[in-house]
């Protein structure tokens, strides 16, 4: 049967570093802030979380790593949006470049190895029920995100931050504060992304294995309309069509349709949404604002 | 000091230059290595006289792909989907030039056009989406990359692969389909064709009135649609042609050697990329650009030379890139109270 139990587990662990990554793109967009720099953040926690393991011999450690390195990380988006008011776009892009560059060349400075890292006494994350626990984490955020979005006044104040950063200064609740913390939350997550990436859905680090991972994550937050719930959704449509994919694969179809598999579910789905949003705007708005 | 000088140190691009090297010679440091002995084997191993040709033939894929996104970024258009527009571009070429009954010259020029053809339409097919569904540019160019890579990565391996080969490649092209190159060098008459096009976007970007509206989109896309610049039209155009230089890109690595489609070959040196620096460093100005790229090719050639003399691993340069960025992205500059102070002291 194509549909089956083990499908859906392969769906479920492939959607974790996804959800993670977007559940901090998401708050950022809340608070105004464009993040696509998901890619590089998660690449800096998968090498984090891999050295750091090997070196310690725990995988937890690993994780905590991963976590403080990516926040760090993040802050260049933070200190060059908001306090030097630089270009996001810009900066995410060379944020992914700087990523992709820093990890192999520490990579090889470390190790001495090119490519991949691989060891049999690096430690991986422990799974339960199959599943890793960033995987429970991830869905814990998620309700944890949802929460503090629509009832804590935390969640508030930053929503507003984001929709009308003057209004929000007016009221004595500083922009720049919540989108700083708005931008290391995303670090935080993006962290624990890869450590999930590198530590529990396989236990190695390979040169640039993030994989386009982060930009799907973008495409979540679009997709999920930057709500946690929404989000969760996106991702798990992305965690469908990489397992499918597999399967497929399995089934004797070439390795390169297989691996398009998630992106064209994901820029399909992106068509049917915003195509259908914009059908719904379309009476009020009279053709002049499309 | 004279005015000119100081504005040019002041200016963002020399600090994020300067910021980019210093921060690369920390690295090399804590790496143990003597960082001018490491800098000198980056310029000696890329404009001594064994490196100059290969800088030339890498300087041509990273010019072309600079081209290719600073032409939409010119208008504030940023096209991520480089990768795609080149293999499709690459491997369109390929097909071409194994299957055109014409003659080896003019199958050289069909195989040029069928490539930037290629990458034109692919460059178009994102442009429409961003246009009639409403999907970011960013973002529908991005996605479409994956599956174009994917997909000439099949056809390299399965239908088109040569037989009895054990690489993932198209059979050698015919005798005389090729670029013809300049002297024993690599450098071919792709060198010349993408410094056209340079000069092409140069002269459009200064002397038409379609380069000014291109210009005015990039500095406030509010103010130019009211002056009567047709958004759509213009994604339209600028996404094709920035698709037909990524596709051109693409065959001029194909009719240059190994005068086939090898999978991997055109997007795993990261021209893409490097070119979105340049083209970034250069805020899509046309001779701008090419001086960014040429700086670039330097640095990727220079790499592999340092890597061979001194063991710093070549990745240093691709970490010097993007701190060049980072730092220009958010538009740094020397204090200008440092001067200031500078002045009264003095």
């Amino acid at each position: 049967m194509f549909f089956d139990s083990d499908l859906l587990m392969s769906a479920l662990r492939a959607l974790t570093p996804i959800l993670l990554a977007a559940l901090g793109g998401a708050i950022c967009e809340r608070a105004g802030v464009f993040n696509i720099g998901l890619e590089g953040m998660m690449l800096m926690g998968c090498f984090t979380a891999v050295a750091t393991s090997w070196f310690t011999g725990s995988p937890w450690l690993g994780v905590l790593a991963a976590a403080l390195a990516a926040a760090a990380y993040s802050l260049i988006l933070a200190v060059g949006t908001v306090t030097l008011r630089g270009d996001a776009v810009v900066l995410g892009v060379a944020m992914n470049l700087l990523a992709v560059g820093l990890t192999s060349f520490l990579l090889r400075t470390i190790f001495g190895v090119q490519g991949t890292f691989d060891d049999p006494s690096l430690a991986g994350l422990p799974l339960i029920g199959g599943l890793s626990p960033l995987a429970y984490l991830s869905w814990a955020a998620v309700a944890v995100a949802a929460v503090m979005l629509s009832r804590h006044v935390w969640g508030l104040r930053l929503r507003g931050v984001g929709e009308a950063p003057d209004a929000a200064a007016t009221l004595g609740v500083s922009p720049a504060k919540y989108k700083y913390a708005a931008v290391l939350l995303s670090g935080v997550l993006c962290g624990l992304a890869g450590a999930q990436l590198a530590l529990g859905n396989v236990t190695l680090f390979t040169e640039n294995m993030t994989a386009g991972r982060g930009w799907i994550a973008v495409v979540a937050v679009m997709l999920g309309r930057a709500l946690p719930l929404g989000v969760l959704l996106a991702a798990l449509l992305f965690g469908l069509a990489e397992a499918a994919g597999f399967r497929l694969q399995g089934l004797g179809l070439p390795q390169q349709a297989t691996d398009a598999a998630p992106y064209v579910v994901t820029l399909g789905a992106l068509f049917l949404t915003t195509a259908r949003r914009r059908r719904r705007v379309r009476p009020s708005s009279t053709g002049a604002a499309s | 000091m004279n005015n000119r000088i100081l504005g040019a140190l002041r200016s963002p691009i020399t600090f994020s230059v300067l910021a980019g090297v210093l921060i690369g010679a920390l690295f090399l440091v804590g790496t143990g290595a003597d960082p001018v002995a490491a800098y000198e084997a980056v310029l000696t191993g890329s404009l001594g006289a064994d490196g100059i040709g290969s800088t030339l033939t890498t300087g041509t894929s990273v010019l072309g792909m600079a081209l290719a996104l600073a032409i939409p970024l010119r208008a504030g258009l940023i096209n991520l989907g480089g990768d795609g527009q080149l293999v499709l571009g690459g491997i369109t070429a390929a097909v071409t030039g194994l299957y055109s009954p014409l003659p080896a010259p003019l199958t050289v020029v069909l195989a040029l056009l069928a490539g930037m053809a290629a990458g034109a339409l692919y460059a178009a097919l994102a442009a429409l989406c961003e246009n009639h569904f409403g999907v970011p540019l960013l973002v529908s160019s991005l996605l479409l990359s994956y599956p174009a890579v994917s997909l000439a990565s099949y056809l390299a391996r399965y239908p088109l692969k040569e037989p009895g080969s054990s690489l993932p490649q198209t059979r050698a092209l015919p005798d005389g389909v090729a670029l013809p190159a300049f002297g024993d060098s690599t450098v071919t008459w792709g060198l010349v064709l993408v410094v056209l096009a340079a000069a092409a976007y140069w002269f459009t970007d200064q002397r038409t009135a379609i380069g000014y509206e291109i210009r005015m989109t990039g500095l406030n896309a509010r103010f130019s649609a009211y002056a009567g610049v047709e958004r759509r039209g213009l994604t339209l155009k600028l996404m094709s042609v920035s698709g037909a230089t990524a596709g051109l890109v693409g065959a001029i690595g194909v009719l240059s050697f190994p005068y086939r489609f090898v999978d991997g070959s055109l997007t795993a040196p990261g021209y893409t990329w490097t070119g979105l620096t340049a083209a970034l460093l250069a805020t899509a100005a046309p001779l701008g650009t090419v001086i960014a790229s040429f700086f670039f090719a330097v640095l990727q050639v220079g790499g592999l030379a340092m890597e061979r003399t001194t063991e710093v691993p070549r990745e240093l340069t691709q970490v010097l890139q993007a701190i060049v960025i980072v730092f220009l992205a958010a538009r740094l500059r020397f204090p200008s109270r440092w001067f200031n102070r500078r002045k009264e002291a003095v």
